[in-house]
């Protein structure tokens, strides 16, 4: 316990001016502010894979490390779409996950908000439109942002987030 | 009986020691009885339409044995369903491959499990998307039939069904659990929903660009399958890897094995209830990705290998920052090793959680991380080391007790190991060149690579077509043979635990659907 006691507090608060490396840009700083002023702290953001290569997830989960610690300004995973303001989808939508990508946004209540992450989500990536690939999630369903890079930074997917929300 | 005369398959190079065989369908199965029995184990299975040249169908079968690899090549006449006998009943974990064979190419084994595993309706039954005169911009509405999966029947048995969406951020998939009370009777798993015709994908590239998707198969692993389709085209050109390129190649290995642990030894804590071994160990990794950004250009190295060599050198005072950056990790590690030893409510939920006996493991096949935490020694970088880890000498780190406690600690003895490989590769650095010319390849040559990523062997095997072009690409995850592991691992474990218990093997979903 003592041990456990001296790391945490050695460790100390590492939570970023928000976000962490660009935290220089205006841009960046403005971001933090809609979150609270926007969201009020109060978004629920449901991820669904609809047949990533798993290297965008591994981004959306660095979301939630002490550096970028997004619960700290509202934002938070939900386990359920019935709980969720805003569906992340990854990945191009494969033939085998169409029907569930579907099911989960109707599950989700209005209004709701889609974003696709990553080049697949966007335009279907290195995989295209295949005989197993739908290629890009607005083929599936309606997007309303998508987020370039492969994967991208968990900074970029912040942005995209904040756009998504502020255009709506 | 007449015996079927042997020949060996034309070319085929690799980065490994390695011969093959061309069998009839009576050795096909012998042989595999011979490697079993001499302790061998199965590392992947595929198949190829070679109907435009010879009006066959083959089945490929690459064993891993004391002195390399052995592969095994069996042609089939073009009949009505071109048949094999199946394997299974030798290697269990070969099912699940000549299930998905069929449902690609339309060969069957002899198995009589003929349910689709990753065809789910996406596409008819009676199409086969591998086969050559399948045009792959074709798309099918879904025709998803209800799955028959194997019913437990007595008094208050249960069925819970879990996915393909789960409540965290993972990969798609189906669990079909059968239960008494929490106690779990039999666990089946259904895979294939991330399966995005990557194979098929690989058939309309060039050589020179196949390495972007093979890193993309399963990015938690991008520099191993990146490295394991170079090994694979470079065999085949005869280019030799610059010894310079080798090293960062392996920096790159051992950098991936790193930020996977570190996050997988958070998440543990975290699915264990100590919330604060997540913040700990994913701070770690950020700072981890951070520096490779500084190192390699990039968070993630989906780009880093390319055929020849790698994409870019390390600026001039990295060594230096990753040097002392090591150190401080390896403080760090050890520090919350103790904190993790030392703290009963972890050690519980740890310790006979998912069990896999020595046993089973040998049984069922199990490969990488999770074969060794169950004691099976097989590490390709220390039993068939390829350049760079010929000169480097990594050590086996193995636990015997196969529950989720032995794979956490395996993780924490990988980091110690991993950096010491980091350390050594940056302390003993050569200069030289990072890129070499890699020619195109000779069509019809089968090129074999095969890397140790940190989760286990990853496998390509690459046959060239005329021109610069891939005429076949099989890619194969560890996650094939260690995804039955965990239907044994849960046996009489509660479902409360399956979380952990799962994510202590954390294998790859879109790395095994393809
Ligand atoms: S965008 Fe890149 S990282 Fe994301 S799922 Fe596609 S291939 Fe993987």
């Amino acid at each position: 316990m003592i041990n456990t006691l001296s790391r945490m507090i050695r460790t100390g608060i590492l939570t970023e001016t928000f976000p962490a490396p660009a935290s220089a840009s205006p841009a960046m700083d403005r971001l933090q502010k809609d979150m609270r002023n926007i969201l009020g702290r109060a978004l629920c953001i449901r991820h669904v894979d609809a047949g990533s290569c798993n290297g965008c997830e591994l981004e959306i989960h660095a979301l939630n490390n002490p550096y970028y610690n997004i619960e700290g300004i509202g934002m938070k995973f939900v386990a359920s779409p019935r709980h969720a303001d805003l569906l992340l989808v990854t990945g191009p939508v494969t033939a085998n996950m169409e029907e569930a990508l579907k099911r989960t946004l109707d599950a989700m209540p209005d209004p709701k908000l889609v974003v696709a992450v990553g080049d697949c989500g966007a335009c279907g990536g290195v995989f295209g439109k295949s005989y197993a690939s739908r290629g890009a999630v607005a083929n599936v369903i309606p997007v309303q942002r998508t987020v370039a890079g492969c994967p991208p930074s968990p900074v970029a997917i912040l942005e995209a987030i904040r756009s998504a929300v502020i255009e709506a | 009986m007449m015996h079927e005369p042997e020949r060996s398959i034309g070319n085929l190079l690799s980065n490994l020691p390695c011969k093959s065989k061309v069998v009839g369908a009576l050795d096909w199965h012998r042989e595999a009885g011979n490697v079993r029995a001499a302790g061998g184990q199965l590392l992947t299975l595929w198949g190829a339409d070679d109907r435009d040249r010879d009006g066959s169908f083959r089945i490929f079968a690459a064993y891993l044995l004391d002195d390399g690899i052995e592969v095994l090549e069996h042609a089939m006449g073009n009949g009505i369903t071109p048949t094999y006998p199946s394997l299974a009943e030798l290697f269990p974990c070969a099912l699940h491959m000549e299930r998905a064979v069929y449902d690609l190419l339309g060969i069957a084994s002899m198995e009589p499990d003929h349910r689709g595993w990753l065809r789910h309706g996406g596409w008819p039954r009676s199409e086969f998307p591998l086969r050559r005169d399948f045009d792959a911009s074709r798309q099918f509405a879904i025709d998803s039939q209800p799955y028959p999966f194997v019913q437990v029947e007595g008094d208050g048995v249960h069925e819970i069904a879990v996915g393909p969406v789960h409540a965290g951020t993972i990969e798609p998939g189906h669990f079909r659990f059968s239960v008494v009370g929490e106690k779990v009777l039999r666990l089946e798993e259904r895979l294939g929903y991330t399966h995005k015709g990557v194979s098929k994908r690989f058939e309309q590239m060039q050589q020179a660009e196949g390495h972007r998707l093979a890193a993309r198969l399963s990015g938690d692993s991008a520099v191993a399958f990146s490295w394991a389709y170079c090994a694979a085209l470079e065999a085949i050109t005869h280019t030799g890897c610059p010894p310079r390129a080798a090293n960062l190649r392996a920096l790159a290995l051992e950098h991936e094995r790193l930020a996977n642990h570190l996050g997988d030894l958070g998440a543990l804590g975290n699915d264990a209830g100590f919330a604060f071994g997540l913040t700990q160990f994913s701070r770690m990794k950020e700072d981890l990705l951070r520096l490779n950004v500084a190192a390699f250009g990039a968070r993630y190295l989906l780009d880093f290998v390319q055929p020849g060599g790698v994409a870019t050198e390390l600026p001039e005072d990295t060594p230096r920052l990753l040097l002392d950056h090591y150190l401080v990790l390896e403080e760090r590690v050890s520090g919350l090793r103790v904190i993790y030893d030392n703290h009963a409510g972890l050690q519980d939920r740890f310790r006979e959680a998912g069990t896999l006996s020595r046993e089973s493991a040998v049984k069922l096949g199990a490969v990488g991380l999770a074969g060794r935490a169950s004691g099976v020694p097989l590490d390709l970088r220390v039993h068939h080391p390829w350049p760079p880890y010929d000169r480097m000498k990594p050590k086996l780190v193995m636990q015997s007790t196969g529950d989720v406690a032995a794979r956490v600690y395996q993780r924490f003895d990988e980091v110690f190991e991993s950096l010491r490989l980091c350390r050594m590769i940056l302390e003993n650095s050569v200069a030289g060149p990072i890129q070499a010319d890699c020619p195109l390849a000779e069509p019809d040559r089968l090129g074999l690579g095969l890397i140790e990523s940190w989760r286990g062997p990853v496998i390509i095997a690459l046959e060239s077509g005329p021109g610069g072009t891939i005429r076949r690409c099989h890619a194969h995850d560890s996650s094939w043979q260690n995804w039955p592991l965990i239907e044994y691992a849960i046996l009489s474990n509660i479902v409360p635990d399956f979380p952990l218990i799962n994510k202590s093997f954390n294998l790859s979903y879109s790395g095994h659907d393809g």
